[in-house]
């Protein structure tokens, strides 16, 4: 039924109709008006401290829900704060909506108070903005954010409301409004002949491995992907971004691949003749040289973007279409090979055991390592333990940027998607700690760990006063070096050991600060205090707890492939 | 750029410090190729930012665009002159399609296709070179569409090298100044782009 109403409060219906329950913002002038309606209506506002963090928290939301994450900020410096959060979910495909205030239309290009050129601004880090223009536009426009959010290859949307847009008063029947996006039609079945080409080429194949990205996630195909794996014994390697779309402690699973990636997995992939690449996207972090990157093999490719394929790497079948789809599809004509014969699959198992044999070879021969003295606080072993202790279960892990990313990704065997949350394509620092709230609001019975570096979580620090205030019980572990750690470590291997303006001498007491937001603090300095501690931190269920590892200064995270170096040219301690 | 520009001094063109265009005004470097690309987008606000903001954001080279109202108003079409290699075209085409007014993409190059190009040229008119310009503007079927009493604002439309070879001619004769449209094109025979009408999609 249409009924009439105005445009604050369209907004809020429209939004309602998306199924959206959660917002993060913080209100200012241009949409106290939304806010007024707000007020009254049933919504989980979260206010932020810092519109980043509200970006980062829907971002989080999203990545831990499979829903679209929502933002609601003002005009000016509210729209331009979330910027790099919008950055961030552009680079990793994560599916967000970013509300901004704009001042009224009257207004729009006399450098009016607060005003900024929001959808210019953000026309390169979002899928797609728009700047409503016509109240009665305005349904439309919020379907059609929604719908290209999170379909397609998912992405950040941006939408500019300028303040007298939403006063005015229009019909509002959302049910009925019509999509008006003739040139957004995004592929997801793939073409049948090549993912038969695929088939034929994964048989023939004596040393595949899956390399699994990101899109595993965003297409819910984990599932999938372990049936592919497990039906044919191919190795499976991921990137960052997909870290527990296969279960970490699988024995087929190598780990990462990459600059960071596990010996085991880049030894692979250099070796391989087959790469079936899913859902990734053959970032410079992952391939190294791409010259020399799987040097030997063919390359099948599934992703939806067309533009991601042969984009860095030549691709061999390339398949455009959601994973899931694609990778059902695949197996279907794969039972119904081996159905027919049913030694081709018993074959196949035996051909690859060479293949295994390899990788078992090179998984014993560099494993993950480091060394400990049984005193001093190993980054690694604090991940390690966290990792014991609860095996992966129930348990969502977000990071910041830098050494302590890269040690989560290493040492914390994520088990189910959407729980290893990172940001990846951006590296922004301060991602972490906004993204574990977003998380434990969609998981409220998760535990919710930030791991982090004592420069990263200066960035966004101010948000323990929103958890606080929301009761999340979302743990921060700071692996404290007292350095912007990675690029110490660059400087150290690369830049003759000039650590230039790389030390942080001053810091504050984490304890006290966490205490003086109102949350908790402890300090671990020796290692064995590092499993109680934990243990302990795991409990709470009320309020942030900060916990603060002075870990070894200098350590470094190994294996390391220099930048632009080949995947197998690791360095290794 | 350097190199190509080497080359074409020893090729003995009367005016050597300026290369010779190879086609449509712009050297071609060693291995990139000249595309024309025909684009169909809905007729909205920013659009143009879109489509040149994914140039100048990526990197690629527009070498030039023009862009009007279809016979449907609610549709454009824009007609850009790129030069890459081959797999950077391809990423161009690849990422026009991702563009949510884009409509319909087509690389006209290597199929069958008319192009034209409009110029409008100023020349300083005088008693000694009137009668120089009335014969080349014969020739070359252009048309003199102003006259004042010491200028001349001279039409012609064709094919980009038409266009080159006829400022070439005036650059010793006056040359006041030029405005080029850049490229339009359509595919030759029955073929269409086929265009979008939103009115008569539900
Ligand atoms: C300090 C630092 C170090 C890093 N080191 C490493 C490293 O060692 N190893 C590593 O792997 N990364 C590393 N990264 C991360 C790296 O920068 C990239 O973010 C990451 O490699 C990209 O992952 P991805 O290929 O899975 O792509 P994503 O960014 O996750 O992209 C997803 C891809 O899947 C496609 N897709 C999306 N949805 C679907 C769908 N439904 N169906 C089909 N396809 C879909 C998309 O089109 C896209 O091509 C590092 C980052 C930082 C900050
Ligand atoms: C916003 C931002 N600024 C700068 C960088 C560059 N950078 C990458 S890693 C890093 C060091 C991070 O230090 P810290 O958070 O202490 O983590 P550590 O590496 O020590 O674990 C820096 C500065 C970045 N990624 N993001």
């Amino acid at each position: 039924m249409a009924e009439r109403l105005k445009g604050t409060r369209i907004l809020l219906e429209s939004l309602k109709k998306e199924g959206v329950d959660t917002i993060f913002g913080l209100p200012g002038g241009a949409v106290i008006e939304i806010y007024d309606e707000l007020f009254d209506m049933d919504f989980h506002h979260i206010l932020v401290r810092h519109e980043q963090a509200a970006a980062h928290a829907a971002d989080g939301y999203a990545r831990a829900s499979g829903k679209v994450g929502v933002v609601l900020v003002t005009s000016g410096p509210g729209a331009t704060n979330t910027v790099t959060g919008i950055a961030s979910a552009y680079m990793d495909s994560v599916p967000i909506v970013v509300f901004t205030g704009q001042v009224p239309t009257y207004l729009i290009g006399n450098d009016a108070f607060q005003e900024v050129d929001m959808v210019g601004i953000t026309r390169p880090i979002t899928k797609h903005n728009f700047l409503v223009k016509d109240v009665n536009d305005l349904a439309r426009i919020v379907k059609e954010a929604f719908y290209i959010a999170r379909t397609g290859r998912p992405g950040p949307v941006v939408v500019d409301l300028p303040k007298d847009v939403l006063a005015e008063w229009a019909e509002f029947d959302y049910d009925r409004v019509e999509m008006k996006l003739p040139g957004y039609k995004p592929n997801v079945k793939g073409h049948i002949g090549q993912i038969k080409k695929a088939v034929n080429k994964i048989f023939e194949a004596r040393r595949p491995v899956l390399y699994i990205g990101g899109g595993v996630i965003s297409s819910n195909a984990s599932e999938e992907i372990r049936e592919l794996a497990r039906l044919l014994h191919i190795p499976v390697t991921s990137t960052l971004m997909a870290l527990g779309a296969y279960p970490g402690d699988d024995p087929l699973f190598l780990g990462m691949l990459g600059m960071h990636g596990t010996f085991r997995a880049n030894m692979a992939v250099t070796e391989s003749d087959l790469l079936i690449a899913v859902g990734a996207r053959f970032d410079d972090r992952v391939t190294g040289d791409v010259n020399q990157f799987a040097p030997q093999a063919e390359i099948i490719h599934i992703d939806i973007d067309p533009a991601s394929i042969s984009k860095n790497v030549q691709v061999d079948i390339p398949i455009v279409g959601d994973v899931k789809i694609v990778v059902r599809d695949m197996l279907k004509i794969i039972k119904d090979i081996i159905q027919k014969k049913p030694e081709k699959l018993e074959q196949y198992h035996k051909d690859l055991e060479p293949w295994h044999e390899s990788i078992e070879r090179w998984k014993e021969t560099y494993p993950l390592a480091y060394r400990r003295d049984g005193k001093t606080v190993k980054p690694q072993f604090v991940i390690e333990t966290l990792y014991k202790i609860t095996k992966g279960e129930n348990i969502i892990i977000t990071t910041e940027v830098g050494q302590n990313q890269m040690w989560a990704a290493q040492y914390f065997l994520a088990k189910y998607p959407r729980t290893f949350i990172t940001s990846g394509g951006l590296g922004a620092m301060g991602y972490g700690f906004p993204a574990a709230i977003g998380a434990q609001v969609a998981r409220p019975d998760a535990t919710v760990v930030d791991i982090a570096g004592d420069g990263s979580i200066q960035m966004n620090i101010q948000e323990l006063a929103t958890a606080v205030q929301y009761h999340l019980p979302v743990k921060i572990f700071i692996l404290n070096n007292k350095f912007l750690g990675m690029v110490r470590q660059w400087q150290e291997l690369f830049y003759d050991r000039k650590y230039s303006y790389t030390c942080e001498e001053v810091q504050p007491d984490f304890v006290k600060l966490a205490e003086a937001y109102g949350a908790k603090g402890f300090i671990v300095d020796r290692e064995e205090m590092v499993e109680p501690v934990i243990l302990e931190v795991l409990q709470e269920r009320d309020k942030p707890v900060v916990v603060e590892f002075l870990i070894e200064r200098e350590e470094n995270v190994f294996p390391m492939v220099p930048a632009g170096g080949a995947l197998n040219k690791m360095l290794l301690v | 750029m350097a190199k190509s520009i080497e080359k074409r001094k020893k090729s003995g063109t009367e005016d050597a410090w300026w290369p010779r265009p190879v086609r449509g005004g712009e050297c071609v470097e060693a291995g990139e190729e000249r595309h024309i690309i025909s684009v169909l987008v809905l007729n909205e606000f920013g659009v143009l930012t879109r489509v040149a903001g994914l140039f100048s954001g990526r990197g690629y080279n527009i070498e030039s665009l023009s862009v009007a109202e279809t016979a449907n108003p609610e549709i454009s079409r824009m007609t850009i002159v790129t030069t890459g290699e081959a797999a950077v075209i391809e990423q161009i085409i690849k990422h026009l399609r991702k563009l949510i007014p884009v409509l319909k993409v087509v690389d006209v190059t290597d199929k069958p296709h008319v192009e034209r190009e409009l110029l409008l040229l100023k020349v300083r008119a005088t008693e000694e070179n009137k009668n120089e310009i009335f014969r080349l503007v014969d020739i070359f079927r252009a048309r003199i569409i102003d006259v004042s009493p010491n200028s001349y604002v001279i039409e012609l439309t064709g094919d980009p090298d038409k266009l080159n070879v006829f400022i070439d001619l005036f650059r010793n004769m006056g040359l006041l100044e030029v405005a080029r449209t850049g490229i339009v094109s359509l595919q030759r025979g029955r073929v269409t782009l086929k265009e979008y009408d939103p009115k008569k999609e539900v």
